[in-house]
């Protein structure tokens, strides 16, 4: 009988801790098997952020290092620097990089640093509970905004593709989600994308992907999509928001 | 070849990390270190080598966390301010043990505080400075010479233990000119090899995890009991000390950096009057000289700490002397130098004091 589906190389035969519904888990598998798809895993180097990925060590099977509390960009930035041979896949939770961690994104991108970011954004801070992420949308409510965000208070939800498409020093930009297996499939597209940009030197890739947290948002997974689908993606639109190949 | 120059301090650290073969340096801008960014900015790109001039300090000890898990040598520089900003990245690096030099041209505190020399970061530099169990070894040079020597052994030593590792200087050693000789960087050979822990090398067969987090039941403190071992082990073997004149003499004065240089000054000037004065200094201020502190605190009655802080050197050398003999201070802060008339005078009055009277003077 032929095999047609396997655990990808790059992800180590464990299952994963996170909550049912979780995107990560989809999220860790399309890294990996771009990993494999474009046969690196001998020299790629992802990143553990703080968040509930900062056990991703123990799903992919690559070598990783857990950087701190968003300073995963400039982690990345030694790595690459360090060793250019090296294919850097910076992964983080939207606190990490978009709150604590936003100077450090915006450098990386401006200089054009030359390794992949994926940034799973679930608009909540999942490993300390649910509090209020700097995507978390208006009038959603969370730990730390229990009435639901109001932005008079707390400011409006980021949104960081828009935010950086415009730095020159940025190859691709691109937000996908893992809401329905047609966007997982166009998100892995906007990833090999991303991967290939990097590979042949064309600069600072970046993918966002739009991510359920039921645990969190406090919904059954099911429920979880639904209210992604018709809230989320309307304030995060999909698509490709920046690509050096079509300008060219 | 050994050639001789006229150089500025900051820059002599410089280039003796080029010689010392970093690959990577990042810093970001802060007064009185900027001659050394500077000097880099030119000199490693000049070597093919990485410069980034990064978007805050802790962007640049977090890219030399990165730079130094792909196994290149990496440094970054600052002061106070810039340092505490550091604290952060420099405990992750001491946990996932990675070799990180990095120099604190001190400058005055607390806060924004001024931009004058000072030796005030004491504490920080010698309980580790971030949080969490763990030391960083910090070497405390007093003239240009020793900012380019000890660049040179701060990255070997950084290599062997695999930990952050410190050069712990002031305004006055980093902007001021003095003959140096540029001698070439010799590879001690016995260096323990990255290969089998480095990241992004294709030879690893396994899969390699750098990292500080360990929440395994225990996990962490039988880490953190390693590190101890290691630590225990540098202060067997790695301390440092110069000491001049110590026979004979009529109190001991303990002094490092730049005060240790006004500290020779005092001992001519006290000669001339009949008191002589024997001087220890301590070039690694962790891990400390203590051992050496103690044999002269049972020989002599009194010892002076001369500082550009106020106290916070003194509280190891009182913990070293351990009642032993009075240890008095003299403290100068945030821009202040310590004069050598000021220092002979309380000299005299601590010989001319009984009974255990403690002479402070700041």
């Amino acid at each position: 009988m032929e095999r047609i589906f396997t655990m990808p190389e790059a992800m180590k035969p464990e299952q994963t801790l996170y909550c049912p519904g979780c995107g990560h888990g989809i999220a860790h598998r399309l890294v990996a098997e771009l990993v494999d798809e474009f046969g690196i895993r001998d020299r790629t180097i992802g990143i553990a952020p703080v968040g509930c990925s900062v056990f991703a060590d123990k799903y992919w099977n690559f070598d990783v290092i857990s950087a701190a509390h968003g300073r995963a960009p400039a982690v990345a930035t030694g790595m690459k620097r360090g060793r250019p041979e090296s294919f850097v896949i910076c992964y983080q939770g939207d606190g990490d990089l978009a709150a604590i961690g936003t100077a450090e994104t915006i450098h990386a991108a401006n200089r054009g640093e030359h390794f992949v970011t994926v940034f799973v954004n679930n608009a909540i801070y999942g490993m300390t509970g649910g509090q209020m992420a700097p995507t978390t949308l208006v009038g959603q409510k969370s730990m730390t905004c229990q009435l639901g965000r109001d932005p008079a208070i707390m400011g409006y939800p980021i949104r960081v593709c828009e935010l950086l498409k415009d730095l020159p020093g940025v190859a691709f930009m691109a937000r996908g989600s893992v809401d329905s297996p047609k966007n997982v499939l166009k998100t892995k597209k906007y990833l090999k994308k991303a991967y290939s940009n990097v590979l042949e030197g064309k600069g600072y890739s970046f993918v966002e992907i739009v991510s359920p947290c039921p645990t969190n948002w406090g919904m059954t997974p099911v429920k979880a999509l639904e209210w992604l689908r018709e809230n989320m993606l309307e304030h995060y639109e999909l698509g490709v928001f920046r690509d050096c190949d079509a300008e060219a | 070849m050994s050639e001789k120059v006229l150089m500025k301090g900051n820059e002599a650290i410089g280039e003796a990390a080029v010689q010392a073969g970093c690959q990577c340096y990042f810093g970001y801008p802060i007064t009185p270190q900027n001659e050394l960014t500077a000097y880099m900015s030119k000199r490693m790109l000049e070597e093919g080598r990485v410069f980034i001039q990064s978007e805050s300090e802790i962007a640049a000890i977090n890219m030399c966390f990165g730079a130094a898990a792909v196994g290149v040598r990496t440094m970054t520089s600052s002061s106070g301010p810039g340092i505490s900003l550091k604290q952060e990245g420099i405990s992750y690096i001491a946990g996932a043990e990675l070799p990180v030099f990095y120099a604190n041209v001190m400058r005055g505190g607390p806060g924004l505080g001024n931009i004058a020399p000072s030796q005030a970061d004491y504490f920080q530099c010698t309980r580790g400075g971030g949080h969490g169990d763990y030391r960083v070894i910090v070497y405390a040079p007093s003239d240009v010479q020793e900012q380019y020597d000890y660049t040179m052994l701060s990255f070997d030593i950084a290599d062997k233990y695999r930990m952050p590792v410190m050069l712990a200087t002031d305004g006055i050693l980093g902007q001021m000119m003095e003959p140096l000789v540029l001698h070439k960087y010799k590879d001690p050979g016995d260096l323990p090899s990255k290969e089998s822990w480095r990241l992004g090398d294709p030879a690893t067969q396994e899969p390699i995890w750098i990292t500080s987090v360990r929440l395994g039941d225990g996990e962490l403190e039988e880490h953190n009991f390693k590190l101890q071992k290691k630590y225990e082990e540098i202060a067997e073997k790695e301390v440092r000390f110069e000491e001049t004149a110590l026979n004979d003499a009529d109190i001991v004065i303990v002094a490092y950096g730049t005060s240790a240089r006004v500290a020779k000054s005092v001992m001519e000037m006290a000669l001339a009057d009949g008191i002589k004065v024997g001087l220890l200094r301590p070039i690694t201020l962790w891990p400390f000289p203590e051992k050496r502190i103690r044999e002269i605190a049972e020989k002599v009655d009194n010892i002076l700490t001369v500082e550009m802080s106020l106290g916070q050197m003194w509280e190891d050398v009182r913990l070293a002397a351990c009642g032993a003999c009075r240890v008095h201070l003299h403290g100068r802060t945030a821009g202040g130098v310590p004069e050598e008339t000021a220092i002979v005078d309380q000299i005299k009055t601590i010989l001319s004091s009984k009974g255990d009277e403690i002479i402070r003077n700041f």
